[in-house]
Order: C-alpha cells, then structure tokens, then sequence
C-alpha cells in the first residue's frame, strides 16, 4: 500500500430523510479526475408523482463485497481499510456479473468504456484526510463523513446502521444508514 | 429602438444560450491549479465560501472551503458548477454593436464608448435628463451597486434608476423598515440552528438556499418543530411537523388568524409588548374577527392546522421566522411581510438568543445591493433620497451641490410603463435581464422596441441584451474584487480569481470611464475596489446600514462582518436589538394592522385556476449563465407545469401532455407534470426560461402600493389541453430561449 492518511475512526454516513434531492453530490463526484465527468452517486426521485422524496444510491463498501467476490477476473480490490475499490482497468473484462451481483444495485457498467466504475470512498481525498467530494458538497448533510462520536453528539434521534438483512442473507457493510433510534438492523424484504 | 436585429436563431447560434460541459478528464490545470482563490458562490444571498481553481489566468475548477464557517464546503449544484462561467464559449469578449439584417459585429472601446456618451447626451439635451433611464442589479458587489447610485445621480444625472431588486425583497424591506426603522435579518443563521419552533413561509430553501437547510436539520435535529407555508409539497415541507398549503395569496389571512389564537390564548409577551412595541390595540383590532371558519375559506388551509400551527409558536420559548418570495411578490407584499412580524412582536421572540426573524434574500448581494443607493428612492446607507438631512449629507461625500441631485425616480416597472408613454427613450443596463424575469414580459419587450438608444454591460448576450444598440463585455463574480453582504446580514470578500477575458473590461472601470466621458472623471477616479468601499464607507456612516467601521482587512481575516458596525473597533452586529433599542424614530418596534385583502386577480368562469411562479434548484434567476451551464440545465430542461391530479383528471391531462396556460396578458404551453404535491385549485411554473418558455408572459404586472413588486406569485388561467404529448425537440432546445 502506498503512505497514506486515510482515517479509520472517520465513516461514511447516509440520512435519506435529509436528501432534498438538489444533485449537489453527483456534480461534485463528477468533478473528481479519476471519475471522468461520471457520478458514482446516483439521486433518484422515489415516486414523483405522489412525493418529492429522493434516494441517494451510493457504494455501501461491503464488509464482504459480493461484487468482487463475483468477478471472474479479480479485478475488484478492497483495501486494508475496508474501501471496495472501483474495477482495475486492465483486468476488468465488462462481464457485468458484479452489476448483477450488487443487493444494493451500485455498481454500473459504463457502456462506453465497457468497464464496471463505483464509488471508491473519494479514495485520492479520503486517503490524503480530506472528507468525500459528495459529502462534503452535500448542503442537507444527508451524506455524512465524520466519527461515530460526531454522528451521535449531532444526531441524537437517530442510529447509524450497517446491518442489512435481504431475504436470509445478511450483509455487512462499510457505510451506515441513519435510522429511527433503537434500529438495529435494516430489513429488505 | 427595434426588433430584434436578425433572427432569434442566428442570435443564439452566435452567441447562445450553448450547453458547456467540462472534458472527460476536466480542464488543463484542474489538477495543477496556479493557484486556489478563496471567495464566494455568485448564486443567491447564501453567498457560501468556495475555492476556484485557476490556471494561467482561466477558471478551471473548484475545490470545497472547509474553513468559511456559514458553509463549511457545502454547496448545491449551482455552487459545484459555477466555476464553468468564466471559461464558456459563449463569454462576450469585446464591444458588440448592433447591425441591422446581421445581429451584431464587434466594436472597438472607444467606438462604444463614444457612440454611448454621444447618445445619452442627444437623448437628454432633446427630452431632458430623465429620458435616459439606468436599470442595475443586486447580484453586483456593494462597491458597485454603490457605484451605480453615484453614475446614475452625478454623472448620468438621472431620477430614474432602479434595480432588479424591485423584483426580489422590496416588500420585505419596506416592511422591515416600518416595523424596526431598518432592513435586516435580525440574527445570524447560528441562532436559527437553536431555534424551538421554525415557521418558513413562502421560502423554498431546500431549492433556492439549499444550504440553508443543513441550519434547519440541526435545529429539527434537537427536536424543533418546523412549520412550512406553501402551496405546494416543497423539499422542506416533506417532512415538515406542519404543511400549511396555503392558498396563493392567502397569506396574511393565515397569519391575521395566527394572531387572533395568539391573543385568544394569551400565548403574548405582555411586558414586551407593552416596554418596547406600539401599536398593538389596532394590530389586534383589524383581526378581530378572523376565526377559525374564516381563515379556512381565505386561507385554503384546514383550521385544525391553522390552530396548530399558533399552538406551536404560542407556546414556543425560542422560534425563528423565515419567508422570502413567496409572501412577498404580491399586490400586498408588504402587509404579509407586516403580518409575519406581527406575529414576532406578540411573542417578544426577537433580539435574544435563538429568537430571529428575517427575509432571505434570493439573489447574490440582495442585501448588499439593497443598501447602498441604486434603487430609485435611495442614497447609500440605506439613506432616503427625499430626506433633505440625507442628500446633503451625500451630496458632500459626493462633493457636488445638493441641489444637482436628482430627487426620487420611477421603479422598475414603472419606469417600463414611462417607456410605453414615451417620457423614457434611453437606457443603460447592467446585471438585469428584465425580458425574462419581469412580468407580462410581451409588454415589457414591446417597451425596448421603442426605445430610441439601449446600451446593456453584461457577460453574455441575455434575452435582454439581444435588443440592445450596444453591448459593452463587462465582468463576471470571479473577474473584479469586491464586498458582498449575505442574508444574514455579514459583509463577505469577494476576490478576483482572473481578469476578465479577451478585450471585456471590469464593469467598474466601465462606469468609471463612461462617468469620465460625461464630465465627472474627478469623481470616479477609484485606484482599486477598496477605494470605492472605503468611500462607500463613508457614504454609510451614520445611515441604518452602517459600514464605516467594516474594512477590507477586516473582513477578510474575520471570515466576515456583520453591520451595523459603526466605527473600527466594533466587532459587529450578528444579533440585533438585544438592547431593545429600534432603529424607528421613537425607538419602539412598531405593529402594523394588516386587514385581509384578494389578490388584484381571482379565479372566474373564464380563469378558474390559480396560476403560481416559482424556482428549481438547478437554475439562478433569469438564467443568463446557469442556462449556460451544461448539467445545471440537463438536471432540468425544460418549465413544467406542475399540476395536481385532481385537476389534471378534469381536463384529461396526463404527465407529459402539453397544455396550452392562458392568462389575459398572454398564452403559452408547457408539458404537464401531475404530481400530488400542489394544491389541487393551483398551477406551478419555474420562471427561469425566455421566449416561448417564459412563465412571465403569463403572470400580471400589478405592483404593491408601498414596495412597488409585482405580483408575480397569483394570477388566474385557463388551462387548455393541445391534445399532444411534448416532444424531446422542445424540451432539447428550451434552454435557448427561442420565440
């Protein structure tokens, strides 16, 4: 591993509830050099036609990915810090098995380049101690990097969780999601 | 003077509006910059801190400034993309003139400048000085909207120079001014994250001030109850404790209603009321009789809400009211804005920690601009230019005789219909694209059709500009130093990243030397912009908005200064009236009674929906760069017209059909969007598009009484299904503004 900064006392938290749907993070993550004018964090209205609500697609970082854990060809590395990073350019084959394999949808193939492309946790500012482009940028704070301590002085209410449970598989993941205080795990039917 | 000088399509091919994006692998140096220049977003009062990237004098990208403490680098989307002005194809680089069958051709400065100086001096030797009229801007920094006030007064010599903030927080600050004797927020936006109770009314903020929201969440996040007025389910308002959908206009009968339960309830501050406020008797009388039952047929609100709603700011210890447009572009701006602040001097909630009231200022320096003289009836310092004290005290730091200063002008509306009437036939304009922002905008285009001479600075060729005989290449945010002053009232730096490109100039060394033209060179000879505020300091010395005390260095090394700050060792001002001292002549906070009026238009057989204008997050104002600017216009392309299904099943309309609005001042369609979220009695469009897409050839040019705004917020239409679905052509090419 190259010397680096990255902070493991700092996580990544989203609160859907405070997404006012502006986009904020998806031009900022375009702007990232190694993202080529793509985000790799999708907002998305749930269903316009009766809310304004919107949802914040981004890579959970699974504790043990199923996306690299598909790949045929290795190309998909996580890191000693538990970031998921994004395919390695020369391996990745575009076989698209990691877009299927994703629970939470993430990972896109980019038709163009015919290669996978997700979220990397900022890797080039997280690594040098800055926060994420996206939560950075977010003006609701719905994306959120900081400590757990942080989280919870700020947000007495809620409760990060990192638990998700699809059908009989649980998955772990990196990334938390602020939910109702006492939650413990987020169940997907 | 004319049509337009060739077709709208050669305009746009030669000068846009073009879509820019930046390459796949982001401009050369925005991964080297030369250097990261600290200043601010140009895109609405929040005015949050961000980093510009800049490489061999062009802007090439940003980076976040943790360290501005409004912000702390967050943005919305328009703050990510704003650094994609400077370097867009479409800049104006140079003088452009008028050519007749052609468009336009470049000019030299001096040709400009002398066919300029030549026309206003024909102009007002012929029909007398206040034939040529001036129209400015408060996205300008303090140090030119100041500089606009001394051109229009000393050098042009003109009565009629207003400003786009007509447009914008006129009703607020004439209320504010009757209410408290000055026109502020009255504390910062710390204390709003404190708050026990919020009420926004009329404020979109999670679209129009998106980070304003982050305050409002870490209020809600310690268990404030947040109440929202709007008629429409906005991004704030979805899980607000309270959704008041009031109907358009029936704001002050919500608030008259509020009121009565206050008073009903007992839910008063008897000893504030009775030390520090006046006219509380005949505030309380003119509501008298606004109960529950009342207020739910002039509101449109259910009455449980409405109670509810006075129960929660009742009984609050700590609250915060916030409003913006959507109170205050009405024939009757400045009685809602007076019947919110009734509703803060009741409860006494105000000069004391985490007890706030205040408009939020849409546009860049819309508190700034609004200060320091280049609205019609304003000398800097928020002085009164019919107040004799007042212009001799200016005329002094402007060393010419009081009695050359012009006396009070035309607002900006006003001054559209003396264009009509013949007694304007020249004009100037900067920062201001009035085709597209001001009502019934086919009146108002006829009005620069007649004028005789029409010169507009700008940095793009806006809908406006493209009538112009002249359009000088002026500066943008990131090209000219400056101070700007943010909603909440804090005095921020902004600095130059780059010079202007190609042969366009700073727009304050075009006023200086067009003044120089005209005769007045000894009085606009400003070394630099610190020297333009360190007069400007001066002028507002001793004035409500009071500077004197700010500096440049202070500024800058203070993150910000709050005014009033009258001398240099005060720190500033973040929360006013602690002391309970109000700035009214006799020092009291003053109830206004505001009685229940209608809009100056209401449904009827022939126009049975209410139509209302508003904003997205994606866009700025009229447009005139974010419609430049590739993602900001994708994210949304094209005014919709937000509708409730309701209402959609009665004319048989579905999302995407296009549907033909009809007001009585015009007609044009828009492709439906039946969302849930809008009263079922009401229409929405965003008002950021010209030409075929402007909203603004719908709404009604009514203006209140006292503020002079139009009323841009409720009219009454006709909805008329055209029986096709939108096509993609014209939801590709809206952005461009087309007739």
């Amino acid at each position: 591993m190259p010397e680096t900064n990255y902070n493991m006392d700092m996580a990544f938290f989203v609160d859907m509830q405070r997404c006012i749907g502006c986009h904020a993070c998806e031009m900022a993550c375009a702007e990232c050099e190694t993202n080529g004018q793509e985000s790799m964090i999708h907002v998305n209205y749930v269903d316009r036609a009766v809310s304004v609500q919107t949802t914040v697609q981004v890579c959970m970082h699974c504790e043990n990915p199923a996306c690299a854990n598909v790949c045929p060809a290795d190309a998909i590395h996580q890191d000693d810090f538990g970031v998921v990073h994004s395919a390695n350019t020369p391996r990745c084959i575009g076989c698209s098995n990691c877009v299927l394999a994703c629970p939470f949808g993430v990972p896109k193939k980019m038709e163009e380049a015919e290669l996978m492309m997700k979220c990397n946790m900022c890797y080039d500012r997280t690594s040098a101690g800055k926060k994420p482009m996206c939560a950075t940028v977010c003006p609701s704070q719905a994306l959120y990097y900081g400590t757990h301590e942080e989280i919870a002085r700020m947000r007495p209410n809620s409760t990060p969780v990192n638990s998700f449970k699809f059908g009989n598989q649980e998955v772990k993941t990196k990334v938390y999601v602020m939910m109702p205080k006492g939650a413990k795990q987020l169940i997907v039917d | 003077m004319a049509k337009l000088p060739t077709s709208v399509d050669r305009l746009i091919a030669a000068f846009g509006p073009h879509k820019a994006y930046p390459p796949q692998s982001g401009f050369y140096g925005a991964h080297e910059p030369d250097e990261l220049v600290k200043t601010h977003c140009c895109y609405c009062g929040m005015q949050c801190g961000i980093q510009l990237k800049v490489k061999e004098n062009k802007v090439v990208g940003f980076e976040p400034w943790m360290d501005f403490p409004y912000n702390e680098g967050r943005l919305c989307p328009k703050g990510v993309e704003r650094y994609l002005q400077n370097n867009h194809p479409d800049r104006l680089m140079a003088p452009i003139q008028r050519v007749e069958g052609e468009g336009f051709e470049h000019i030299s400065w001096e040709q400009a400048m002398g066919k300029t100086v030549s026309e206003i001096r024909r102009i007002q030797q012929t029909y007398g000085k206040d034939a040529f009229a001036m129209l400015s801007g408060v996205s300008l920094t303090n140090e030119k909207s100041y500089m606009m006030g001394k051109f229009a007064r000393v050098a042009l010599k003109t009565a009629n120079l207003d400003y786009n903030g007509r447009l914008c927080m006129v009703s607020a600050g004439a209320g504010n001014k009757k209410a408290f004797g000055l026109d502020r927020s009255s504390n910062s936006w710390a204390d709003l994250a404190h708050a026990e109770v919020i009420i926004v009314a009329g404020a979109n903020i999670s679209e129009t001030f998106p980070t304003l929201t982050h305050y409002i969440w870490r209020a809600r996040d310690q268990g404030a109850k947040l109440i929202v007025v709007d008629p429409r389910v906005i991004p704030l308002a979805r899980t607000a404790d309270l959704h008041l959908d009031v109907k358009p206009g029936g704001d002050s009968a919500l608030f008259g209603a509020m009121l009565k339960i206050l008073v009903d309830n007992d839910w008063l501050d008897h000893e504030f009321i009775a030390d520090h406020t006046v006219g509380f008797q005949e505030t309380i009388e003119a509501v008298k009789d606004y109960d529950l039952d009342w207020a739910e047929v002039h509101t449109g609100v259910a009455k449980e809400k409405i109670w509810e709603a006075a129960s929660l700011w009742g009984k609050a210890k700590t609250s915060f009211l916030l409003h913006a447009r959507g109170i205050e572009h009405h024939s009757k701006g400045v009685d809602n804005v007076l019947s919110c602040i009734n509703l803060v001097l009741a409860t006494g909630r105000i000069g004391k920690p985490y007890c706030g009231y205040g408009t939020i200022t849409g546009q860049g320096n819309g508190q700034g601009g609004r200060e320091h003289g280049h609205k019609c009836d304003q000398l800097p310092g928020n002085r009164d230019i019919t107040n004799p004290a007042h212009r001799q005290y200016i005329a002094d730091v402007w060393r010419i005789n009081e009695s050359e200063m012009p006396g009070k002008g035309l607002t900006a509306y006003e001054q559209i219909d003396a264009i009509h009437r013949g007694e304007i036939k020249g004009l100037i304009s900067i920062c201001f694209n009035p085709l597209v922002s001001l009502p019934n905008n086919g009146y108002v285009r006829e009005a620069f059709e007649k004028l005789e001479f029409y010169v507009c600075i700008d940095s793009f060729l806006s809908e406006t500009a493209r009538y112009a005989d002249i359009v000088m290449a002026g500066s943008l945010h990131e090209e000219e130093e400056g101070t700007v002053t943010t909603a909440e009232g804090r005095v921020v730096k902004i600095n130059a990243a780059v010079t202007p490109p190609g042969n366009a100039r700073r727009d304050g060394d075009i006023i200086m030397e067009l003044a120089a033209r005209l005769g007045e060179a000894d009085k606009f000879s400003f070394a630099s912009s610190e020297a333009i505020f360190n007069e400007l300091r001066l002028a507002s010395k001793g004035g409500t908005a009071d500077y004197f005390g700010i500096t440049y260095e202070k500024v800058e090394s203070q993150m910000g200064i709050f005014w009033p700050c009258p001398s240099l060792e005060h720190p500033g001002t973040p929360r006013l009236w602690e002391d309970r001292k109000f700035s009214t002549p006799d020092g009291k906070a003053h109830f206004n009674p505001v009685r229940f009026k209608l809009p100056t238009e209401v449904t009827d057989e022939d126009f049975p929906v209410v139509l209302t204008t508003g904003r997205v997050v994606s866009q700025y104002l009229s447009g005139t760069s974010t419609r430049r600017i590739g993602k900001l216009v994708d994210q949304y392309p094209e005014p919709l017209l937000e509708i409730h299904p309701k209402l959609a099943s009665r004319y048989g309309i579905k999302t995407r059909d296009l549907v033909r609005v009809k007001t009585r001042r015009g007609e044009a369609e828009f492709p439906a969007q039946v969302v849930e979220t809008i009263r079922e009695d009401t229409v929405f469009i965003p008002y950021h598009w010209g030409g075929k897409h402007a909203a603004n050839q719908l709404t009604i040019g009514n203006l209140d009484p006292i503020s002079k705004i139009p009323e841009f917020k409720v009219c009454a239409c006709q909805l008329i299904p055209t029986g096709e679905v939108a096509s993609a052509a014209l939801t590709e090419t809206a952005y461009q503004s087309d007739l």
